[in-house]
């Protein structure tokens, strides 16, 4: 480690993001970056912006507009020793290769009897806020946490969209992770490495008594807001970040759920059938008995999300909203 | 006999073991299946066998091979033994999938057999991938995918095409036009049925092949495969050929003529070329009953090994679902 190393930097998550990429290619000949627009034009959010002049057009892949072709290209690729890192616009569009995801990636070991590992990593944006409308601005991370044999991640920090690429490229099958668009611009300091980041575990945030605040990805930052805002009112917050959307760390939701009684659980997919129902379900299984009120749940309203910015807001999870059902459960 | 002739001779008694393999190899299966002995979905290859022979003469050890759901004989010309391949249909630990896969899914990634997808036209993304792969990496080798008529309506082929020629991949395309998408004609799916000339227009050498006609298909295959190793980025070769049975064994045949099938039995690419071996004056009664003898041994061979091959356990269910863990570095 160079001594600069061990001084924390001032960086931004899109910052992050790239520094990881970059590292990522540099480690390892077999790793590229492909996708609508990585290379050219830097990025649609401007992660890849100066990748393609450092590695060139062999590794930074600029592809046509075929979800599902380049997808499944990453997936052959790594079935024949590649390390691929396909990035897709967003989670919308994702939808267009689902089938490669589904029903290649996620399911060529098993069918395969073990034969056909898929080291593949899949980075691409979800969520709204920027009044981009229903077609740009769905959280569906939550449909691909339910499917086995794939990893799904969500970085909701700097430290995490830094340091998660590596272990996530290591990792033998496929990996998904999901970038929420409004955390590009976040900037903070970056920790010096505090080591691989463990991709099984989720992550308290912030220590608390009173209640757990047990989120992921977009939503962390407003929950992190409403603990501070809660502590105000004497209500000593604890938050969990799950970080790893599949496989669920649920020892870690029922370790808080033991220290505080109560749960809130954000997240910004639609209630009905969102991990967050899954999260729910799961404290009611194994933390029934510790329990001191009902979970209470914060999600998108069940609409498609609107463009006007105030029906944008109001149908996504807010920092009220996640203080208001704090108090539901604790008064 | 010269030489020559007599090196025609051997190859061509090799031609027709290989698609007798097949055929014969399927017939068992389908009193497997009536004997309730194998499940799941069957599709059986049965009249089509000149094209996997004819095409896997063009493949060497190192090139892959992806294929659909109807692979037995994509499968068995690749080399996968019967026995791993009947294994998997009973759905046995033996099988060539672990008894994961069944009929619809044979993989073998030692002989570079890349299924096996069920999803039509699933595969061909996928074959971009390894042939990508390939190209990046400086190696000289052939991926070959195989895929429907009923697949080139598919958003997956077209995308696939482009990308291919766009990236000048050592992909060979190998459309098995056998006329029917299950139930559905060509011409009432596809708008322009010179599939051949459609693919052509994203820019790669394509022409269409009898595809009854091994040593036809074998031709077509060589150059294909010679052109893409020489650098001539993807090829695209449509097979006309026809199959004699319904598209799986649930589907009782009722969109089809029984004079149209008799039409293409009569063209069947195992009585063509035995037609014209007699016709070359090659020994032909001799070598066929001596390829029957060997292919009823091997198959019962495969059908008694996947008899007696234990089940795998119910304790070894949630296995193969993700890799074994290393250690995160
Ligand atoms: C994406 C998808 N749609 C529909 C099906 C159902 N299906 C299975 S085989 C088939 C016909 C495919 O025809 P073709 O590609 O010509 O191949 P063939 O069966 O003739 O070999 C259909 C519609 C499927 N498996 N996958």
């Amino acid at each position: 480690m160079t001594p600069d190393a061990a001084v924390a930097t001032k960086t931004t998550y899109r910052e992050a993001m790239r520094e990881a990429l970059r590292e990522a290619l540099r480690a390892d000949d077999r790793v590229f970056l492909m996708g609508e627009d990585v290379g050219r034009y830097g990025g649609c959010f401007g992660v890849s912006l100066g990748l393609l002049e450092e590695f060139g057009p062999e590794r930074i892949l600029d592809t046509p507009l075929s979800e599902s072709a380049f997808v499944g290209a990453g997936i052959g690729a790594a079935l024949n020793g590649m390390r691929p890192i396909v990035e897709i616009m967003t989670i919308n569009f994702s939808l267009l290769a689902l089938d490669q995801i589904l029903n290649n990636a996620a399911t060529l070991l098993h069918m395969s009897g073990g034969q056909l590992s898929v080291p593949l990593v899949i980075r691409m944006t979800t969520g709204a806020g920027r009044q981009l409308a229903a077609q740009h601005s769905h959280s569906l991370e939550g449909w691909y946490a339910h499917i086995p044999g794939i990893r799904v991640l969500a970085p909701a920090t700097i430290e995490d969209a830094r340091h998660m690429l590596a272990p996530a490229l290591a990792d033998p099958d496929p990996v998904l992770i999901f970038e929420h668009g409004s955390l590009y611009n976040a900037s903070g300091e970056l920790a010096p490495p505090a080591g691989p980041v463990d991709l099984d575990h989720a992550a308290v945030r912030r220590p608390g008594t009173d209640i757990s605040l047990i989120t992921y990805g977009g939503s962390l930052p407003k929950a992190l807001t409403a603990a501070d805002e809660l502590a105000n009112d004497g209500i000593d917050a604890e938050v969990v970040d799950l970080r790893t959307l599949r496989p669920l760390d649920g020892t870690a939701v029922a370790a808080s759920v033991a220290r505080t009684h109560r749960a809130v659980v954000i997240d910004e997919a639609w209630r009905s059938g969102s991990l967050a129902a899954e999260v729910s379900a799961r404290i009611a299984e194994t933390s029934f008995y510790e329990l001191d009120a009902p979970v209470e749940r914060v999600c998108s309203a069940e609409v498609p999300i609107p463009y006007a910015r105030l029906l944008e807001q109001a149908a996504l999870p807010q920092t009220a909203d996640i203080i208001a059902a704090a108090h539901r459960a604790v008064d | 006999m010269s030489a020559d002739v007599a090196t025609r001779a051997e190859h061509r008694g090799e031609l027709l073991h290989a698609m007798l393999r097949i055929r014969r190899f399927e017939e068992r299966c389908v009193e497997l299946y009536s004997a309730a002995k194998i499940r799941g979905f069957v599709h059986l290859y049965i009249g089509e066998e000149a094209v996997a022979v004819g095409v896997n003469e063009a493949l060497t050890a190192e090139d892959a091979v992806v294929s659909t759901y109807r692979e037995h004989g994509h499968a068995l010309a690749r080399g996968l033994p019967a026995e791993a391949i009947m294994a998997e249909m009973y759905g046995r630990a033996t099988g060539c999938s672990g008894g994961r896969g069944g009929s619809m899914h044979l993989f073998d990634a030692g002989r570079r057999f890349y299924g096996g997808n069920a999803i039509v036209a699933g595969g061909l993304p996928l074959a971009a991938g390894l042939a990508l792969a390939d190209r990046m990496c400086g190696r000289s080798r052939v991926t070959c995918c195989f895929f429907g008529d009923g697949a080139f309506a598919e958003g997956e082929f077209h995308e696939t095409a482009n990308l291919a020629a766009l990236w000048d991949l050592p992909l060979l395309f190998v459309c098995e036009n056998n006329l029917y998408a299950m139930g559905t004609a060509l011409q009432r799916h596809e708008a322009q049925t010179d599939l051949a000339l459609r693919a052509a227009s994203y820019g790669m050498a394509a022409w269409a092949v009898d595809g009854m006609d091994v040593e036809a298909v074998e031709r077509a295959a060589r150059r294909a495969a010679e052109g893409i190793r020489g650098g001539g980025g993807p090829y695209f070769l449509e097979m006309r050929t026809y199959r004699f049975r319904a598209h799986s064994m649930y589907d009782p045949d009722r969109y089809r003529d029984k004079a149209e099938i008799e039409r293409w039995k009569a063209r069947d690419p195992v009585t063509r070329l035995t037609d014209r071996m007699r016709a070359d004056a090659e020994p032909v009664e001799d070598r066929l009953g001596e390829i029957e003898r060997q292919v009823t041994e091997e198959i019962d061979a495969a059908v008694d090994g996947a008899e007696r091959a234990p089940e795998e356990p119910v304790e070894s269910l949630l296995q193969h679902v993700t890799s074994p863990r290393t250690e995160a570095t």
